[in-house]
This record gives structure tokens, sequence and C-alpha cells, in this order.
């Protein structure tokens, strides 16, 4: 499809004519640009009917089951997107609050904060929580430097983050981005092995980050053991809350001993993706940490009026420019109002029974390598159709003819042509059947006509792309 | 129950299928010491009951001032194209795009979007974004400390002070020294800015227009800094950028923007948009996703994600950096945005908002004990110094429903008298006009 600046026109307006105005009457020219920037200049159906054909070539949960794993595409209901479209919301400057005498008018949007703070504070059992990072990897690396400032006050002269290789996949680079050494533990039976851990813990560590369930889908089940070997040095017990949807009301991360948590709301709280962002990762720590959290922090007056609070001497300071991504957060407080203690409940058990049905379904047909009860999604991979010359990404593309997203694909590491499946909770059964259904018929494709699936997709606007002449041509940008 | 739609029946017989009984044997490892202790939520209410409430939030907002606040962050009028175009679930409610071949539509979309803020910036190559406009400058830091693996850091104390105090918190950690170059008056000290610059710095982070709206010429420090081997790293405003010297003509390696100016209401702080632009030679030290054009066993024009040995899902802990997520349907806001409003559209909103700021200077410098403080030109912001502490006036014209503008003794000791005031195509000259009658009265 031509891009809109093939599409574009010279001198054909937009929305706005532009006359009569000079610039240089106000700045001289020395510092003006000497050329026009090349911006497109179409009409506006043209650009309606350009966006529109784009969005056509596009898979959304909206449209297809998008079982990806690790990252929760359930449906985002759409009442949420009018609650963040209100005016009362949307106008609202960033520094108001921070005006003697305009904290007053922004009572509302602080009363969001302050309300979406506290339930997730109680679905983790945590004792406060910072809206501020603006996307789970955001949180994490949030979440590490608070684990340092706690060190440092603390006077603990620690260098290093255990991270398990069945944790998820950004936790390495968050941690070595906030100072931090890694050392990497093996699971064994797909879960934490303890005398490994025990083996790396010394008074140098500064915590661990765990994901729970892990990226395998299992619930590491010893936890409570991990947490207690993590105690004896000082170290830190960090909870990657990608996976949450599987536990809400089954498990607070509080309650069994882990000291700072994130969200991905854009997972577990139903706040669209949007194509990679905008996202929200709140991070929620238990109370030695609370000193340390970013500023500023809303607090609550007696007489119920809310404000910001900057005065924390000992905090790791501004993470980001505000107070977050504000009109995403408030579609994931929408969600909770309207789902309730119950509803997040019901929204956990759906998606662990969906996932293990699924994995049931398919046992017979696919290597499950860690075949048992999982939580809210499984790690199959293609070994079965190794063979055959058939490999994990042919089955992907498969799926995606016949109009499904694939699964998560090679990931985690630790399972050879992993294909990974989050159903969620939102799929009905019908669903779930005709995609196993499907993936069973790929498989036997996979015996009787593995070329088939190596030329897959097929009906999309294009096949397989040359990913090695884009990263050598580097054409980033249109040249037209 | 909302959302869910099992019903018993298929939840009986999808238990029978797992072989066991009941959905608490599914979770049987959680073992009962490992249980809530407490689950106290309130119940569930109708998809109106929880509009009704956050209806009756928001009104607790009061949005009817007339309002001159920037301070970086500005209201332009975005057209109603960029709300019906990217609200279509099919680019809303997907991901990224890791199978290109479904995903052609965001695809497309972030390559056109990486053409125009080069453009824009007049820039070689860009990213598909990061999160805002202070973490770009933070990454782009970063990019310089890694390309030059020097530590020092000379920072314009006319940037942004909001981006200063984030740069101070994320390098806390790490083995980098920043160090702040006064402002003269309100103007970025570009004499104090070249002498700071040596053989060890890393990089030098100015912003055009700077904190105080005043517009400069870096050609000859971003020269002086090259001489030396240190990048030069500028932030912009993009709606300004359609007048002004690129940074790409200035010599800039690494421009960066807060794009929120480009299609993104204020939401009060966010989602916002961190672009990031850079030269060729520094591309491979860019972080986050990055998408380039290629083509199928067919031949066909196609999109995907390139350049991914940079990332952390491939690399981990030796990534550029820990970022996976962009701000994607932002960047696609900003696209629509700067679609529909055109070259000649975008120049428009520039110039007159350049215009009601100069029509507000002058108004407001009429008044007896208000001076001008940004020195020299300026675009859609300026400075002031008032008679008396800003903060009181801003109290004072708030209870009447005008927020004047940013107090800069916020963040510039010295400074409490100053005001900075900003303007957009949305200020009407009638606004205006009541702003200095108001200052006046409250001045007396």
């Amino acid at each position: 499809m031509k891009t809109i600046f093939e599409k574009s026109v010279a001198g054909r307006e937009g929305c706005w004519p532009c006359e009569g105005m000079s610039e240089e009457a106000y700045i001289p020219s020395e510092l003006l640009r000497d050329s026009d920037s090349g911006l497109p200049s179409a009409s506006e159906l043209d650009v309606v009917r350009h966006f529109t054909k784009l969005s056509q070539r596009n898979y959304g949960v909206d449209g297809n089951f998008y079982p990806l794993g690790s990252c929760t595409m359930k449906y985002n209901p759409k009442f949420t997107e009018i609650a963040a479209a209100m005016p009362g919301f949307t106008q609202l400057h960033p520094v108001l609050p921070q005006l003697q005498g305009a904290g007053g008018l922004c009572q509302g949007a602080l009363e969001v904060m302050y309300e979406t703070e506290r339930m997730l504070a109680e679905i983790t059992g945590m004792d406060a929580y910072t809206m501020h990072p603006m996307a789970g990897a955001h949180g994490e690396l949030t979440g590490v430097m608070l684990m340092a400032a706690y060190h440092r006050d603390h006077g603990n002269k620690k260098t290093k983050i255990i991270i398990p290789d069945s944790a998820h996949g950004t936790n390495p680079a968050s941690a070595t981005i906030a100072g931090y050494e890694i050392v990497s533990i093996e699971s064994v039976d797909g879960i934490i092995d303890t005398a490994a851990l025990a083996e790396v813990l010394d008074d140098d560590v500064a915590g661990m980050m765990m994901t729970c369930p892990n990226t395998l889908g299992l619930f590491e089940k010893n936890l409570p053991e991990i947490v207690k070997m993590l105690r004896k040095v000082d170290a830190l017990l960090y909870y990657d809350g990608a996976n949450l949807n599987a536990i809400m009301g089954k498990m607070r991360v509080g309650d069994v001993g882990f000291d700072i948590v994130h969200w991905n709301l854009h997972k577990t709280l139903a706040t669209p993706h949007g194509g990679g962002g905008p996202g929200s990762g709140p991070v929620g720590v238990s109370e030695k940490l609370i000193p340390y959290l970013p500023i500023s922090r809303v607090a609550k007056l007696e007489d119920g009026q809310f404000y910001l609070d900057y005065d924390h001497p000992k905090s790791i300071g501004y993470v980001a420019p505000f107070y977050g991504n504000f009109g995403v957060f408030l579609k994931a407080y929408a969600y909770m109002l309207r789902l309730g203690g119950k509803g997040l409940t019901r929204a956990s058990e759906n998606a662990v029974l969906s996932a293990n049905y699924m994995r049931k379904r398919l046992e017979n047909h696919f290597e499950i390598p860690y075949n048992r009860i999982c939580m809210h999604e499984f790690v199959a991979s293609a070994a079965l159709q190794i063979p055959k010359g058939v490999h994990a990404l042919d089955i992907a593309k498969a799926l995606l003819d016949k109009g499904y997203h694939a699964p998560t694909i090679y990931f985690p590491l630790i399972v050879p042509e992993a294909i990974m499946i989050e159903p969620t909770e939102t799929e009905n059964k019908e669903t779930l059947d005709t995609f196993i259904d499907d993936l069973i018929a790929i498989s036997e494709m996979a015996n009787t006509n593995p070329e088939a699936l190596h030329a897959a997709p097929v009906t999309l606007p294009v096949s397989r792309l040359d990913e090695t002449k884009a990263a050598r041509a580097m054409e980033l940008t249109s040249d037209l | 129950m909302p959302y869910v739609p099992h019903t018993e029946d298929e939840t009986r017989e999808m238990l029978a299928t797992i072989g066991v009984d009941s959905i608490d044997d599914l979770f049987a490892e959680i073992t009962e010491d490992m249980r809530p202790k407490s689950f106290d939520l309130p119940d569930g209410l109708s998809e109106m009951e929880v509009l009704t409430k956050l209806e009756a939030m928001a009104n607790k907002n009061v949005t009817n001032h007339t309002s001159f606040l920037g301070a970086g962050f500005y209201n332009h009028y975005i057209p109603a194209t960029v709300d019906a175009l990217t609200m279509r679930g099919e680019f809303y409610t997907a991901y990224t795009p890791y199978q290109p071949e479904a995903s052609q539509g965001t695809l497309q979309a972030l390559f056109e979007y990486q053409t125009c803020v080069t453009r824009l910036l007049g820039m070689e190559c860009a990213n598909a974004s990061v999160y805002d406009g202070g973490t770009a400058l933070y990454e782009a830091l970063m990019m310089a400390v890694r390309k030059t693996k020097r530590r020092k850091i000379v920072v314009s104390e006319a940037m942004n002070p909001i981006y200063r105090v984030m740069l101070n918190s994320y390098t806390t950690n790490l083995d980098v020294e920043l160090i702040t170059i006064p402002h003269k008056d309100g103007m970025t000290d570009i004499e104090g800015l070249k002498t700071a610059i040596d053989g060890n710095t890393a990089a030098l982070l100015v912003q055009n227009p700077n904190f105080f709206g005043s517009i400069n010429d870096f050609t000859e420090l971003f020269a002086a800094a090259k001489a030396q081997k240190a990048v030069s790293i500028i932030s912009s405003y993009p709606v300004l950028q359609t007048l002004l010297k690129t940074p790409g003509a200035m010599g800039a390696d690494i421009a960066v923007a807060e794009g929120q100016s480009l299609g993104l209401p204020l939401s009060f702080g966010g989602p916002y948009l961190g672009i990031m632009t850079c030269t060729k030679k520094m591309v491979r030290q860019m972080p986050g996703r990055i998408v380039g054009r290629t083509e199928d066993g067919q031949g066909r024009t196609g999109y995907v994600l390139t350049l991914q040995a940079r990332e952390q899902h491939i690399r981990r802990q030796r990534a550029t950096s820990n970022i996976c997520s962009n701000q994607s349907l932002c960047a696609l806001r900003a696209l629509v945005h700067m679609c529909t409003l055109g070259e000649l559209g975008l120049k428009r909103a520039a110039r007159l908002s350049i215009e009601r700021a100069h029509i507000c200077a002058e108004r407001l410098t009429a008044i007896d004990g208000v001076d001008m403080l940004t020195k020299g030109p300026f675009g859609n912001e300026f400075a002031v110094t008032l008679p008396v502490n800003a903060y009181e006036i801003i109290a004072k014209l708030t209870d009447r429903g005008f927020v004047p503008g940013f107090p800069l003794g916020r963040y510039y000791d010295g400074l409490e008298k100053g005001l900075l005031v900003a303007c957009t195509e949305k200020t009407s000259e009638e606004q205006i006009g009541i702003l200095a009658e108001m200052l006046k009265g409250a001045l007396k």
C-alpha cells in the first residue's frame, strides 16, 4: 500500500488554510528553517481513507483471537474509553496541582489516583503504590531503583540481582540499567530450584526478580522457602506483575512476602495495548520501602481534600514528568470498579480454566514440556513437528492464515521452539475449540504437506518478509 | 459476571476435560498459608454506575478556566480525525507488531511516523517512540555515554526543569556526572556551555526554544561539542519545528521532543509521546522499536521491526535499554494529527501560537512593573517579571477563572517573581485582553 507521502500533493490543503501570516515578523530569518519540512499535504478524506485502509491490514483483539502468551490480550471494554475521554480529565494541565490555589481545580483527578492506588494495594496486599511508571518495563526499573535506594540507606553494599531463567524477558535489562550485576539461576522441572538459589545467595545479593506464575505458566510452589532464604541476607523480593492475571483473589503478593511489585495495567486490567503502548506500570511496595517511592505522592487530608506531597527526602525522585499515564490508569480504575472483587477473582479463575482446557486438548498433538496443571498460560513446543521440517514459526504463520494472531513463539528461551499460549478469560469456548481444531489440523499438515506451512501466510497483504534485508538496507524513513 | 463468557455447563465440561473436579483444584499449588489475608474490594457496578461515578469525579475538576499554562505541555487544537481514526479497534486492540504480516497497519503507520518526525527535526533516523520527552532525553544521554564511553554530561539550566529532575533520578545509580550550566537571565548560556565541554564530555544537552521560550541557533555550540567528540543532544518543540531552524541543520547528533503537542490531550500528564531522532551514525545506539521497510518473497513492499539486536528481548542485560513497549498509539495520534493538518495546517498552528504570544507579551508588559524576562526572539511562550511573587498573582487570578501561567520560582531560586506564559492557536485575543486587565487590577 502506498505511503501517505506518495499520496501527498504539494499545495493540497488539509483542514486549515494558511494565508497572510508570517513568522518573520517575530523571529529573525537566521533562526528559521530554510525549506518546508515535507510533511504530507492531503485532503481530509484522503487521510481518513489512508488510515482506514491501514487499519484493515492489522489484527487486533476486537477482530481476532490473540492468544499471545505473556501479553494477556483480553477484551478491552469499550465503556472505559468514555471515561478516559471525559473533558474533565482530558483538559487537565498536569502542572495545575503544583500551583498554590490551583490544587482545588483537580480534586477529581487526584481522587482517581488515590483510589486506584488503594484498590491496587488491596488486590496485591502491598502497603503503598506509585502510579508514575509508564509501562511494565518502566515499573521494573522503578522497582530496582527502589531496591537500590533501600540498600544505600541501610548502608548495605549490594551488587547483584538474581534473575531465574524463567523470569520475564525485560528483567535483566532493567536491573542492569539500575546499576546491578545479573546472576542467572536455572530452573529445575520448570520452577526455581532452591538448591541453585542457595548456591548463589550471599550478602552481595540486593534482591531477586521473580515472575510468578513464571513464564512457563507454572506456579512457583517453593515460594515460602525462597522468601525465607532471601530474608536471611536482607535481599528484597521483586514480583514481576506481567502474570498477575492468574492470581487475583487467590494470592496477594504482599501477604506471601514480596517487597515490590509492578503491574502491567494494559495486561491484567484490560486497558488497550494500542499496537505497543501506551501502557501503565504502577509499583507497589511493602512498608519498609515507602520512604523511597517516587515523588510526588498523592495524599488525603482529614477534611477529605487531596493534595500532592513532595516532602519525602529519601525518595528516589522523579521517574516520570508528572503522575504516570493518567489516561491509561483511569481506564484500569473504571475496569476494577466494574468488576469488583468478585469479578476480578472470577477473571483469574477463568483465565486459568481456559488455559488448562486448551493445554489438555492439545497434549496429544503437541509436545508440552511441563505438562501439569498450569496457571493462565502454558508453553507447548514444535518438537514433534521438527522432524518434518516444520518449526514454531511455520505454525505461527499458518495460524495467521486462519485469522488468528499467533501465540508468542521462541519465548521463554528455556523451551526450544516454544509456542506460548494465553487464551485469557474473555474468549468463549467455541473460539478456544475452533482454535485448537485448527492447530491440530496444522499439526497434521506438518505430516502431509509441510511445504504449505513453509509458504504461510498466503491470505494476508504480504507473505513472510525479508528481515535480513530490512536490517541491512536500513530504510527507516520514506525518501519520497 | 462481565466479560467472562463460560456458562456453568461449559465450565463443567472444561473441568471434566482437564480431569479435575472444581476450579479450586486448579489453584491447589497455592496452599492455605499463601492465600489472601484480606480481599476487601467493593462489589462490581454496572457500566452506567461506573460512568456516573467517574462523571462526578471529572466534574470535581475545573476545566473551564482560561489557561496560559505551558511549561513544555501545550493545549493545541486536535482535529476530529485523530480520535476517529486511532480509536479503530484494529489499531487500538493490537499489540506490538511481533507478527508483521498481520500488523502491516501498525508497522506502516510507525514507518510514516518515523518519516514525519525526522523531516520535522531535520534528522536522518527515528525510533517508533518512547514514553515521553523526559525519557527520550535520558535515553539520548545514555546513547551518548555508550557511544563515547565517557561519563560527563553538560546540561543547560534553561532545559525544562521537569526533565532535569528526571535525569537526576535516573542517573543516581549510574556512573554519570551531570554538570548544570546556569541560565543567564533566562537565556541559554552558550559561552558557559562551550567552556564546560572538554575531552571527557559525553554529551551536551540543550533545549530550543528553551524553558523560558527563548529561541537559539546552536550551530556553533554543536560544532564546539563535535571538536571535543562530544554528542550534541537537543530537545525541541515539534509544532514550532515547522518554522524553526532544525536540529539537523544545527548539526545535532540526537534530537528529541515531547510529542504531546501533536494530537495528544493534556490528560493530567499522560499518556504522552517521546520523540527520538538521530543521525545514521548513532542509530545502533538507539533504544526502543524501530520499523524498517523491506519486501516479501513476491517482491511486495512490507514493514518489520528491525535492528532488533539492540533490544532487551534478544540481548537481555546487554541491551541498549530496558524499554519494551513504545507509545505506539500516541505515535499514531501524532501521525494522524500531522497528516490531517498537513504542512500548511501545522505551520498555521505554529504561526497563530507565536502571534498570540507576542500580542500577549505586548499587553502584559504595557502594565506598570511588568517586564520581559525572556530576552531576544521567542515563540509561543515567554517569561515576564512581576513586581510581586508570581504564586500570589496565580492564586488571585485562578480564583477568578484565569490561570495566568507557571511560576518560575518553583524551579529557579531568585525568579520568584517570574511568570511563564504560553499561548496556542486556541488562545483568543479577547482572552489575552482579559488577562491583561485582570493582572493590572491585581497589581494595583
